[in-house]
């Protein structure tokens, strides 16, 4: 395999609650080859603050990532929902030229993870961390802003030792959405209540989803029922064989 | 928080419908129907796609020229013996219909179920001046009963169960109804038939009017429209400007893509195309046709930021695909129009400040965009209203100074890597066994129902920057 290079967009979800990860991210890309670098003072890509209304706020933290990134080979984003902000929204929230341009080719450099590993990279096959039987949540931005529910699947249906198992309403939103998640906490909760319930019929050990702020939610709506079910991230699924 | 508390009144109603669970179960069952029989429908069309493109592509082409589109519709109505009026406002064509009627000397009008007639609040205006309007869609008669508004675009009486429906039925009717929608049915048929021969004026609204042949379009299910359209003295047709549209041609466009995005039917069961007054000769017809052109905010956003939901076909598809709305209805949204795309529709007719709070009643998951038949990016539309809503500061207070505070820290790594380590400080008496179940105040809004992961003792930044072999 040729030599590649990718910056890890690490997000600030994952750098703050969720670590492992990226850790393994990192872990995953070096043994396929891929030499991993994560820019240092990454904070966020912005998008909490640009679904709010406050777009001037979020175009100066655009500002700052897209100039973290401007060395970047591949740019690889845990969450699909960052990645999206990233490829649709900074080049129209940068009015100004040079940066502008530097932002649209940032924005065709930048891959959510498991379109990293599929339609970059090539790969799909992988061994799982956790075996037993996975069901996937289709994140709302990754489907319908990004229009990618393949490469998970494929990489969850090949991957050994876990059975892919479906997920009814898989592409309904798990009702997080960011700031309405606490502004309409009980609509929220009871958007989670009816996705949980659908994760708990699969009778699966694991939900995997590819989005930080999914996870977040639908992990909390679970351990709060004490369920058997773990919310892990795929990249967690695919780092096995240690 | 208990409820009440903080709580907008947007977010309250939102909470009692949560509670309401008779409200709860008709919305699961209707929305997931009609979830279902869209995809169905769509699956069975390939060209469908195409056709969507092709329909929004008329409605911005149409749009483009919107002045002289209504100019050919006006000479084209008036030609076959019409009247056309022009409202600017609800009030005014409040006051056209309730003129028409008082001049025909009408003591009675029958409806067809329109969605524009609801938004200008016409029955309230009809009763006050001594005209009894009767609602004939089924959905419209039963909520007419109830003394209630709509709370879905095309089934205005979703939130009912038939249960709820047959006791309506035996209270107001004052007879036995049995909670089966057939019999419930030919009750409200038999109830009906003796007003549509009894009253003077027939009034619709208008899913499309054709500008080059003065056609006024219905599509319907139940054939109470033709009724409406037919057998009254008079007919008054009430529409939004935006529904014009070029030729027949452009209408087959929408017509083939409308049912199937609305009930998931391939066409709805009836289709009515109607031109003016009965002409010499015709057997049937009113003797006076009018028909109201409604602004009602449209035209200001021809070159506004909600342009593109001027091209809304009232279909309803959006509405039951949002999780929102499938959780709590139409009535808790408070205005004529609910769901995502009433939301656009009330800041259009209602200026933004009126949806302040609904800006925000959207995870933006984007289910809506994608289930609209003219594709139109409420998401999209939903973010600039919170924009504006920040930028005029209609916003409170407390809020902008938290995300302008959000902005700093995330603008400045050394704030943000702070923001971190006074996380981990002021999490520790509420973290336990990796999760944390109970925070106080405005936090409890999550952790009420959901537990939070705790702020990780490296985070992955400083992982990175102190591990070797991470960075190896």
């Amino acid at each position: 395999m040729t030599q590649r290079r990718a910056s890890l967009m690490v997000t600030c979800l994952g750098d703050l609650f969720f670590p492992e990860v990226g850790v393994s991210i990192v872990r995953l890309l070096r043994k396929l080859g891929v030499t991993v670098d994560v820019p240092a003072n990454q904070t966020c890509c912005g998008l909490p603050l640009f679904n709010s209304g406050y777009h001037a706020e979020a175009a100066a933290v655009v500002r700052r990532t897209v100039s973290l990134f401007k060395d970047s080979e591949h740019v690889v984003v845990p969450s699909g929902s960052c990645a999206w902000m990233v490829k649709h929204e900074y080049p129209g929230l940068l009015a100004d030229g040079a940066l502008a341009r530097e932002s649209e080719h940032l924005a065709a450099r930048t891959h959510e993870f498991s379109q990293f590993l599929v339609r970059v990279l090539g790969v799909t096959e992988f061994t799982s961390a956790v075996p037993g039987r996975v069901t996937y949540h289709d994140s709302c931005h990754l489907l319908r802003g990004l229009h990618e529910s393949q490469s998970p699947r494929t990489l969850l249906d090949k991957l050994k030792g876990a059975e892919l198992v479906p997920l009814t309403d898989a592409d309904e939103c798990c009702g997080f959405g960011g700031s309405f998640a606490v502004r309409l906490p009980e609509v929220s909760s009871q958007i989670l209540a009816k996705k949980v319930a659908n994760v708990e019929a699969t009778g699966a050990d694991c939900l995997v989803a590819c989005d930080a702020g999914c996870l977040m939610q639908m992990g909390g709506g679970l351990t709060r029922k004490r369920s058997r079910v773990r919310a892990l991230h795929l990249a967690e699924l695919l780092d096995g064989d240690r | 928080m208990s409820d009440g508390e903080l709580a907008t009144p947007f977010r309250q109603r939102a909470g009692g419908a949560l509670k309401d669970t008779f409200l709860q179960e008709a919305l699961t069952i209707a929305t997931t129907k009609f979830i279902g029989l869209r995809r169905e429908a769509f699956a069975g069309f390939p060209e469908g796609e195409a056709l969507r493109d092709q329909a929004r592509a008329i409605k911005e082409a149409t749009l483009q020229e919107l002045d002289r589109h209504l100019e050919t519709l006006i000479a084209s109505v008036e030609r076959l013996g019409g009247h056309v009026h022009y409202a600017a406002t609800s009030a005014e064509a409040r006051s056209i219909v309730v003129d028409i009627a008082r001049r025909t000397g009408a003591r009675m009008a029958v409806k067809s179920k329109s969605m524009a007639t609801e938004e200008i609040h016409l029955n309230e205006a009809l009763e006050a001046a001594g005209i009894t309007p009767v609602e004939t869609d089924l959905g419209e008669y039963i909520i007419q009963l109830a003394h209630e508004r709509p709370s879905h675009i095309i089934a205005p009486a979703i939130h009912k169960t038939k249960g709820q429906v047959a006791e309506l039925f035996s209270r107001e009717l004052k007879r036995p109804a049995e909670p089966d929608p057939e019999a419930l049915t030919r009750i409200a048929r038999g109830e009906l038939r003796e007003k549509f021969l009894q009253a003077d004026l027939g009034i619709t609204g208008a899913n499309f009017a054709v500008a080059d042949t003065g056609t006024i379009v219905l599509v319907t299910n139940e054939g109470n429209g033709r009724m409406v359209t037919s057998l009254p003295r008079v007919h008054v047709a009430v529409m939004g400007v935006e529904k014009v549209v070029p030729s027949l041609t452009d209408l087959m466009v929408f017509l083939a893509i409308l049912a199937k995005s609305a009930t998931g039917q391939k066409l709805s069961v009836y289709t009515s195309l109607v031109q003016g007054p009965r002409r010499a000769g015709e057997l049937e017809g009113p003797e006076e046709f009018h028909l109201v052109l409604l602004d009602g905010g449209r035209i200001a956003q021809i070159g506004g930021p909600l342009r593109e939901a001027l091209s809304c076909l009232r279909c309803g598809a959006c509405l039951n695909v949002c999780p929102v709305y499938r959780q709590i209805g139409g009535h808790a949204y408070g205005y004529t129009y609910p769901g995502p795309i009433g939301i656009l529709l009330t800041a259009m007719m209602e200026g933004t400040a009126a949806v302040k709070d609904l800006a925000h009643a959207s995870s933006l998951c984007g289910a809506c965009a994608d289930a609209c038949p003219v594709r139109i990016d409420i998401p999209r539309m939903l973010i600039d209203l919170r924009r504006e809503v920040d930028e005029r500061k209609i916003a409170p207070w407390t809020e902008r100074v938290a995300f302008k505070l959000l902005a700093r820290v995330l603008h400045h790594p050394r704030l943000y890597r702070l923001a971190a380590r006074a996380g981990r400080l002021l999490q520790r008496p509420f973290a336990d066994d990796g999760r944390i179940s109970r925070l106080p105040l405005f936090f409890s809004e999550w952790t009420r129902t959901r537990d939070l992961p705790p702020v990780a003792s490296r985070t992955f930044q400083e992982r990175w920057a102190s591990d070797k072999d991470l960075r190896a």
